[in-house]
Parts: C-alpha cells; sequence; structure tokens
C-alpha cells in the first residue's frame, strides 16, 4: 500500500511538473514516466510472490530492469531542474555534482552495487527470509528498484551528469552487468533456493527476460551514441570519396528506410 | 579527431563485434532453439563453464548491438569499404567459433555440440569450420588494407 501511494506521488509530481516546465516537456518523456511507474509498480506486486519464483522473476523483472529503463528515458532530473524554481534549481544542480552522487552515478559503480545486490539476495538466505517479513520484503523490493534506475541511468546518461563516462566505458558496463546477471539465472538454474515452486521456469524467465532489456538498453545507448552531436558533427563533415557512391546514406545523420505510407 | 584516424579502425571494429554477435546468435537460435543440439545447462560441467557461458552471451549480444551502431557510423562517413568490413566479420565469426568449440566444449565442457552420438566428427566440423572462416576473414583483410 505505502508503495503504491509513493509511485502514485510520484506520477502526480512529475505531472505537475510538466506544468511549470519553463519549455515544453516532450510528451514521449511523460509516457515513459507513466508506464515505468506502472511497471514498477506491477513489478512490485508480482515480485511479493516468493515461493513461486517464475511470478517472482517476472516481478523483478519489471520492478529492476523494464521499470528503470522507462523511468531512466523520462529523464527526471531534467526536468525537475526546469521546473523548480531556479534557486531550489541550481542547489539541486550543486547537490548532483556532489561526490557521492557523482559515485552512485557511476557506471563502474552503479552496474556492479546492482548486479551484488542480486547475488546477494539470491546466494544467501535473503530471499528465504524475506518471504516471512514484509518490511525486509519492502527493502528488497525498494533496493531492487533503486540500485536497477541508478545502474540504468548510470549506462544511458540521459539526465545532465559531470563527468560522464564514455560510450564504450558504458556499453562494456553494461555487458558486464548483463554476464553477471545472466551467470547468476544459469546459477539459480542450476541451484535454486530450497522450497521455491517453478525454479527452472523462474531461472529461464531471469535469463531470458534479462537478454531482451538489456539488448533494448543496449540499443537505446548506441541509438544515442550515433545521434549524438560529438560523432554526428565529424560525420556530416567528412569530405565525399570517389567510392562513397555505393552509400547513398552519407549526409543525413538520421535517415531512415523510407516506409511506405499507406493513406487512411 | 579526424576521420583519417577514426574511420579505419572503427570499420575494423565493428566487423569484428558484429561478426563475433552475429555467430553467437546463430549458435543460439540454431542450435539451441531449432535444433536442440545444445542444452541451456546440461548440470555436468563446473562451475567455470557456467560462468563462461554467460559471460560469451552477454559479450555477443552486446557485440552484435555495437558492431551495427559503428557499422551505421562508418557509413554515415562516406568511407565504407564493404570487402574489409566482411573480412572482419567472418574473422569475429571465425574467433568466436574457435573459442565456443576449444574453450567451452573442449576444455571448460559447458556443453557438447550434440549428446548422444560420437563426437569426433561433430568437433571436427566446428573447428574446422572455425579455422576456415578465421583464415578467410584474416585473408580478406589483409588483402584489402591498402584500399
Amino acid at each position: 500500500m505505502t508503495a503504491l501511494a509513493g509511485l502514485l506521488t510520484a506520477a502526480v509530481l512529475y505531472v505537475a511538473a510538466t506544468w511549470r516546465c519553463r519549455a515544453p516537456w516532450p510528451l514521449r518523456r511523460t509516457a515513459c514516466c507513466l508506464a515505468g511507474l506502472a511497471a514498477a509498480g506491477a513489478g512490485w506486486a508480482l515480485a511479493g510472490a516468493h515461493g513461486d519464483l517464475r511470478t517472482h522473476m517476472a516481478g523483478h523483472l519489471l520492478l529492476g530492469m523494464l521499470g528503470p529503463l522507462l523511468l531512466v528515458l523520462a529523464a527526471p532530473a531534467t526536468l525537475a531542474l526546469r521546473a523548480l524554481p531556479v534557486t531550489v534549481a541550481r542547489r539541486l544542480a550543486r547537490a548532483l555534482r556532489t561526490p557521492p552522487v557523482r559515485w552512485a552515478t557511476d557506471p563502474l559503480v552503479a552496474v556492479p552495487l546492482n548486479a551484488a545486490g542480486l547475488w546477494v539476495l539470491y546466494g544467501t538466505g535473503l530471499h528465504a527470509a524475506a518471504a516471512h517479513r514484509p518490511a525486509l520484503a519492502a527493502l528488497v523490493s525498494l533496493h531492487v528498484l533503486v540500485s536497477g534506475y541508478l545502474a540504468t541511468a548510470s549506462v544511458l546518461a540521459v539526465d545532465p551528469a559531470p563527468h560522464r563516462r564514455g560510450v564504450g566505458v558504458r556499453a562494456g558496463a553494461l555487458a558486464a552487468g548483463t554476464a553477471a546477471h545472466d551467470v547468476l539465472a544459469k546459477w539459480l538454474y542450476a541451484a535454486p533456493p530450497a522450497g521455491v515452486l517453478a525454479a527452472e521456469e523462474g531461472a529461464r524467465l531471469m535469463y531470458d527476460g534479462g537478454t531482451v532489456v538489456s539488448l533494448l538498453t543496449a540499443a537505446v545507448l548506441w541509438r544515442r551514441w550515433y545521434v549524438s552531436r560529438a560523432v554526428v558533427r565529424p560525420a556530416a563533415a567528412a569530405p565525399a570519396r570517389p567510392w562513397a557512391a555505393w552509400t547513398p546514406r552519407t549526409a543525413s545523420p538520421r535517415s531512415s528506410t523510407p516506409s511506405p505510407q499507406t493513406p487512411g | 579527431m579526424t576521420d583519417a584516424r577514426v574511420v579505419p579502425g572503427r570499420l575494423l571494429l565493428s566487423g569484428l563485434l558484429s561478426g563475433a554477435g552475429l555467430m553467437g546468435a546463430v549458435d543460439e537460435i540454431v542450435f539451441h532453439q531449432l535444433l536442440h543440439w545444445h542444452h541451456f545447462y546440461d548440470r555436468a560441467s563446473g562451475a567455470a563453464g557456467l560462468v563462461s557461458d554467460g559471460v560469451l552471451h552477454a559479450a555477443t549480444l552486446s557485440a552484435v548491438v555495437a558492431g551495427l551502431a559503428l557499422l551505421a557510423d562508418v557509413r554515415r562517413r562516406g568511407e565504407f569499404d564493404r570487402l574489409r568490413w566482411w573480412g572482419a566479420v567472418l574473422l569475429g565469426a571465425g574467433a568466436f567459433q574457435l573459442w565456443d568449440g576449444v574453450v567451452d566444449h573442449k576444455l571448460l565442457r559447458v556443453h557438447q555440440v550434440r549428446y548422444g552420438v560420437d563426437l569426433a566428427p561433430y568437433d571436427a566440423a566446428w573447428i574446422g569450420a572455425a579455422a576456415v572462416l578465421v583464415i578467410a576473414g584474416a585473408l580478406l583483410t589483409l588483402r584489402t588494407r591498402r584500399r
């Protein structure tokens, strides 16, 4: 109940902030925020099924991977900086540059912490212990959501990040996090926690679902790199080469294959 | 950085990553999903094999996305040498296949090519195909060096 209230409050605050925003706020970011909060809410509810690993894992995929991905794409810090009164926004910008925040949003810290949390949850008795203690279960769910958000945010860097890591480091961190996730899923398949149902299906779901969301995250990461100014500008300035004739798409950075438009 | 310094390396890197990633996808789709020759986890391998398999899976799927993004960038710069890129693809695919055949199947014994059959011809075909890919890729990459 508290979780639901928290998520609803976040949705209301976000929508209210889009009205106060000093420039028009893209609708797709608002849609991402609401979808992300909905995914997190559904995940929170499903993760409570501790005895059924498949349902529990579906919950964690929504709560710790898909929800955070959508919430990162909603760029909440950018919205806050644009919607808050200028003095408060400046204070927030200063707070975002302090060392603790910088470490928490460094992919070399946030991604290992996210993976380590999962290993602790399933590698120790924590998963079984949380089944009978609602407060502990809520704490674990909150950790999954927050650390999943920080890891995704650190890799994608949608919100302003001082001293952002290069695309290679961020893609490498994402791959390493995916590897830790895959290994844990296989290990859960081989040695599931005692007394859970649907353990093999749950481990397979963790593996396959993790693959899909990681692929999506990598696609977003590289798409953002492809259209980023630092890469587009030298590409546009490249002189035409004699063999450029077979590469018709040289000038336009965002060229896409023409799709047949059906009227109606 | 100027194009002359960025593009040649990026073209090769794109081909290597795409080749390794595509071969990983072929392995996953053809041998795991369609033929059911490979198993998700056969319970016979140790922790090292489990880790190797998981790392390889994550690396290939990351590699294919990164490789295609780099390919898109090289093409946009108008410096795309198609043959050289295909050479790098073959090299990357062969390197992946070689690693899978030698380290995963034979040294770590994560899983085998097929179960319930005499393995020798399957292993010979697997590793031989890998060697052919690596040699073809290396020849193509070397021959297109000065274009």
